[in-house]
């Protein structure tokens, strides 16, 4: 085959098609640094041109130290993008983190915290930064890492595409960089969780594509008959991402040469839009992507078969099909018109079943195996993340009540509400995955310290009730405050007097941000001595935690029953 | 059960399931959102509503990249409490040529879809430039940097092109002028060195409007000499929430009901 040829001279054809593309890339960035007289386009364009040629030479060098010939080993699991993707992972959970806590103070202590002189530090430039950094670098490099991980093994096969896996892997962390340097210049679209312009969105589309078709392609290869339960939920997240990233985000550049751009919808239609997409990101990305996770990792790590096979079905298809309703609720009271309002609290509420599907089908998986919720310290960490998710998915659908949001919409209960889900779930489920990724993949018996799992579960979880409880009570008492008349049936209180009122429980979520991150630097450490092989004094026999994952047991590349 | 053995044929083609799982997943969006661009009663018929002035707009363009929307909603709901604090409730028809709408989800701030009017030019000038010095507990940033910084409308006109392209009903007059309105707008005085300039700018925009006195000149700032980021800024705050009349809109009528 032409394929074997060219290996042997170094080349494939995943790695020339990937260079071509890079190459095309390269001409761009140049044109728009070149010619673009929009200053911050420019400085973007330069910046992609830096990343292009950093990417040209990264290829060349790698190219060049392949000795034997042997690019992509057939017979072999591509687990060294897997290590990348954790070390990614936990890089920017730390950055997103602190910029979080960051700007927790700055709401806190406003006059500590800005400064006149560095205007683009200041909170509505540095909160897009925060969600995401930590919804799409976070969140996002963990779905890619563990995405390639499950595919590989439920599969039982190397990832297809050759070189393209490791474009889809770094043409996401250049979508990061894009973004991120964006929002800090001011360069945005105005629209909540997808504020990038249009040309990012752009590239995030091409990004998107390759990543599916080397899902898919693994998938097509695979060694085993039946797709297994993770791959359904990893296939609709990342098909459905791309329908609402491509629809939301339709817009009209000003010029091919500036980067502004104008949206296509306006008013009511374009906040539907908007919605449909915010609040399936949230369906989508942060519950299908872990519910992915948590269907490999939770079996695997227990040594348990799946709960129930019919579930998994039910709960599915479910949940996919009436997540996709439920924006509507973001917009109860406004001047969306009350049919569609109405729609979205109705399926918001039928959401509650499928959501709880999930977590019983998790939970019970430890069936059997309950023991080692005290054993095993990264277990507990996945159990209680399902713990989370059960509770935010009931106060989700009690929030969309349109009663119920009369009172909470505008507030700090959503903030609270979003922290549960992001901190408790999100971040739980990924921190349990990364776990097992750091051990595995570097194949060690156990990690670093199981100790300090457990300082990081705790402060961790300690952390996340201060945020949560601070922000029930804030958001509760302003809703509140906001309706309040005195007895001559005038309003009580000042918008202002609002402010104010929430001032002791902005520290104590601050605090809570804090134990947070400092969590997650705990955890950082573990993996990176788990990576270098050391194992902590005077815990070398201290808990049985499951090993290598070589060879995945029949047991759980089907699902169970 | 044998419809869950059936499943087995999605579990075996992955095909089969991609495109099952794209239809499940449009479903929803395609039946909630496409009949808010045909059902005629989804925005309200109101008089007084018109396309932003270039100067409005480059303000509104400064409100975006600042992110002011992620504390600030502009949309008043209509409860009790939110229009006696805040005025008439908003309706759809206010944010039919804001793209991409500014609505909000937070209200870490006071809401703005009617703050125009309510403050004075210079009240405003001493909150943007120090927020805590007119109201000692808020906890909003500090915009000093706009008093000095001059406005780049260099790209105004493309904007304005791109926004007729998507239905934004900008006249060929109000392109063309797009500069000299922007700067005629903030300067009561303005008369060009070179070049033609009919100074219609409150004519056209009153005339997109169809009611008087929705178009203010003046120095938003104080000063008429130098363009800031200042003036646009203010400039779109006084406007917001003024353009529809709500003398003469029926919100009773069976076209008005939501």
């Amino acid at each position: 085959m032409a394929t074997t040829t060219m290996q042997k001279n170094g080349i494939d054809f995943s790695v020339l098609t990937v260079g071509l593309f890079v190459g095309v890339f390269t001409l761009l960035a140049l044109m728009v640094a070149a010619w673009s007289p929009d200053p911050l386009f420019n400085i973007h364009g330069w910046l992609s041109l830096v990343m292009c040629i950093v990417a040209i030479l990264g290829i060349c060098f790698w190219a060049a130290n392949r000795k034997d010939g042997k690019l992509f080993d057939e017979t072999q699991y591509e687990d060294t993008l897997i290590k990348w993707g954790v070390g990614v992972s936990m890089f920017w959970g730390v950055v997103g983190i602190l910029v979080g806590f960051v700007i927790a103070m700055q709401l806190t202590f406003p006059s500590l915290l800005y400064f006149e002189e560095f205007g683009f530090l200041n909170f509505g430039r540095l909160r897009p930064l925060h969600t995401s950094a930590v919804i799409f670098a976070f969140g996002g490099n963990v779905l890619l890492a563990t995405s390639f991980h499950v595919v590989q093994r439920t599969c039982r096969t190397r990832i297809a595409g050759g070189m393209w896996p490791w474009f889809v892997f770094w043409g996401y962390q250049a979508f990061i960089v894009l973004a991120a340097t964006g929002y800090v210049m001011g360069v945005t679209a105005g629209r909540e969780y997808a504020e990038p312009e249009w040309y990012v969105d752009l590239w995030l589309t091409v990004v998107w594509v390759a990543y599916l078709l080397v899902f898919l392609g693994t998938i097509w290869k695979r060694k085993e008959p039946h797709i297994y339960v993770a791959n359904w939920f990893y296939l609709a997240f990342i098909v459905t991402i791309a329908m609402l990233h491509i629809v939301n985000n339709l817009a009209v550049p000003i010029s091919p040469l500036s980067s502004q751009s104008v949206s296509l919808m306006a008013g009511v239609q374009d906040a539907l839009t908007q919605w449909w997409y915010g609040h399936n990101a949230v369906g989508f990305f942060l519950t299908a992507g872990f519910l992915a996770i948590m269907y490999y990792y939770i079996p695997k790590r227990a040594e348990r078969p799946v709960f129930s096979y019919r579930l998994s079905i039910v709960h599915f298809w479910a949940l996919i099909f009436i997540y996709i309703w439920a924006g509507p609720h973001h917009l109860h009271y406004t001047a969306l018109p009350q049919w569609a309002q109405t729609l979205g609290m109705t399926f918001s509420i039928m959401l509650w079943m499928p959501s709880w599907g999930g977590m019983i089908n998790g939970l019970m998986t430890l069936s059997g195996a309950w023991d080692k919720l005290r054993t095993d310290p990264v277990i507990r960490m996945m159990v209680v993340s399902l713990a989370f998710y059960g509770m935010s998915t009931f106060e989700g659908p009690l929030m969309s009540v349109r009663a119920v949001n009369s009172l909470s919409h505008y507030t700090d209960w959503t903030i609270g509400h979003v922290h549960s889900g992001a901190l408790g779930w999100v971040g739980f489920i990924s921190f349990g995955a990364l776990y097992c990724l750091a051990q595995w993949m570097w194949k060690r018996d156990r990690l670093y310290s199981a100790n300090m799992v457990e300082w990081h579960f705790w402060t961790a979880t300690i952390g996340i009730v201060l945020y949560i409880c601070s922000m029930w009570v804030s958001g509760i008492m302003e809703g509140l405050m906001w309706r309040a008349y005195n007895e001559f049936g005038f309003l009580e209180y000042t918008f202002v007097e609002t402010v104010e009122a929430k001032h002791i429980s902005y520290i104590i979520r601050s605090l809570g941000g804090l134990l947070y991150l400092v969590g997650a630097l705990i955890m950082s450490f573990n993996i990176y001595m788990t990576a270098k092989g050391k194992t902590r004094k005077g815990e070398e026999d201290h808990v049985h935690a499951p090993t290598n994952d070589g060879i995945p047991a029949r047991a759980e590349a089907v699902p169970a029953e | 059960m044998a419809l869950f053995d059936k499943h087995a044929l999605l579990e075996k083609h992955s095909m089969l399931l991609t495109v099952g799982i794209l239809v499940v997943v449009a479903i929803g969006g395609i039946i909630e959102i496409a009949p808010l661009f045909y059902l005629s009663n989804t925005i309200e018929r109101v008089n007084g509503m018109r396309p932003y002035t270039p100067l409005e707009l480059a303000g509104r363009e400064i409100y975006v990249r600042e992110g002011c929307y992620v504390c600030h909603s502009q949309m008043v709901r209509p409860l009790r409490d939110e229009v006696e604090r805040y005025g008439h409730y908003s309706l759809a028809a206010e944010s039919m040529y804001d793209h991409p709408f500014q609505w909000g989800s937070k209200r870490t701030g006071p809401d703005l879809a009617r703050v125009g009017g309510k403050y004075s030019d210079e009240w405003h000038m001493d909150h943007m430039r120090d927020p805590r010095s007119v109201v000692p507990e808020s906890i909003m940033p500090p915009y000093t940097f706009m008093v000095d910084r001059p406005l780049d409308f260099s790209q105004v006109q493309q904007t304005m092109q791109a926004m007729r392209l998507v239905g934004v009903p900008y006249t060929d007059a109000m392109i063309e002028n797009a500069e000299y309105d922007l700067l005629a707008q903030a300067n009561p005085d303005f008369y060009p060195n070179s070049g033609d300039y009919d100074g219609a700018l409150v004519d056209r925009y009153t005339e997109a409007s169809g009611r008087e006195g929705t178009v203010t000149v003046r120095a938003f700032d104080g000063d008429a000499e130098n363009i800031t980021e200042m003036d646009a800024m203010i400039a779109y705050l006084q406007m917001l929430g003024t353009l529809v009349d709500f003398e003469t809109y029926e919100a009773d009528s069976l076209q008005n009901r939501r």
